[in-house]
């Protein structure tokens, strides 16, 4: 029997699913804590302060930025998703919290989003069809939100065989439809 | 139609929503500006044929309102400014 209290992925599954579509794998990630970071107004300097004694990046806009053990996104002017690993990190918020004393408001977001993460030698031919983002003249750590199938995104380009996507976890199983049908297309 | 955004560079049009009249920044204070002042900003907006400033919403992108000046009979976009930047230099502080 399936330990009763294990938490579901976005997929409805004990564990996350991987799938490989020809030269394309997408890999659902569950081992990622997320949270949304807003500067309170006024407190630019404060929160920027802080966020660099602890060595938390705050990305320019568009850019993702990798770091240990919070990496960040750039997602609005003021403000950034930060990304942690979720074994050690799974309350991301009572961690970011404290480091930002009052000066920015912090949301947790884990389970609003799935997150696929897609490899392959080239995933332009992939995301030429799949969105408006212009992919191959993008460079590498960019970070945008963008529309896959009605579905509203967040596409960060690692490379141009890596990308990782957020999408609404509500939407999880369309988000991966999309990608399958499409990497399917380029067959 | 590909809009100029300030931060993020140029956008297409499709990833925005439109409000309307920029204009629509500037509402009067329904308690002391009088019926009159309200009225006229509830209801009346200018329909030039010209340049006109609009507000934009940058719904699948960063979520910024923007203040697009665009040319009613041309469609060119001669300008695109940040709403928090115009309302900040229309002295508001918020």
């Amino acid at each position: 029997m399936a330990e009763p209290l294990h938490a579901l992925t976005a997929l409805g599954h004990a564990a996350p699913k991987s799938l490989a579509i020809g030269p394309v794998a997408i890999s659902e990630r569950f081992d990622v804590a997320l949270a949304s970071l807003a500067i309170r107004n006024g407190r630019d300097g404060d929160v920027a302060a802080a966020a660099g004694k602890a060595g938390l990046p705050l990305p320019d806009p568009a850019r993702f930025q990798a770091g240990t053990p919070f990496s960040a996104f750039w997602v609005a002017p003021g403000m950034w998703f930060v990304e942690a690993a979720f074994e050690t990190h799974e309350d991301i918020e009572a961690a970011l919290k404290p480091i930002f004393a009052g000066a920015a408001s912090i949301t947790e977001q884990t389970d609003a989003w799935v997150r696929f993460d897609l490899g392959a030698p080239d995933l332009q031919p992939l995301f030429e069809r799949l969105s408006n983002v212009d992919f191959a003249r993008s460079p590498d750590g960019f970070a945008t939100r963008t529309v896959i199938e009605h579905i509203g995104c967040y596409l960060i380009r690692h490379g141009k065989g890596a990308v990782t996507l957020y999408g609404p976890r509500s939407s999880a199983a369309s988000l991966l439809h999309a990608l399958e049908v499409t990497a399917r297309s380029l067959l | 139609m590909i809009i100029h955004h300030p931060i993020l560079g140029p956008r297409d049009s499709q990833e925005f929503v439109y409000l309307g009249d920029a204009s629509l920044m500037n509402r009067p204070d329904g308690l002391t500006a009088g019926i009159e002042a309200f009225h006229d900003y509830l209801y009346n907006r200018d329909n030039p044929a010209g340049e006109h400033r609009e507000l934009w919403y940058h719904e699948q992108g960063d979520r910024s309102w923007l203040v697009v000046t665009r040319n009613t009979v041309t469609h060119e976009i001669v300008r695109v400014e940040l709403a928090r930047d115009v309302a900040k230099a229309a002295g508001r502080t918020k």
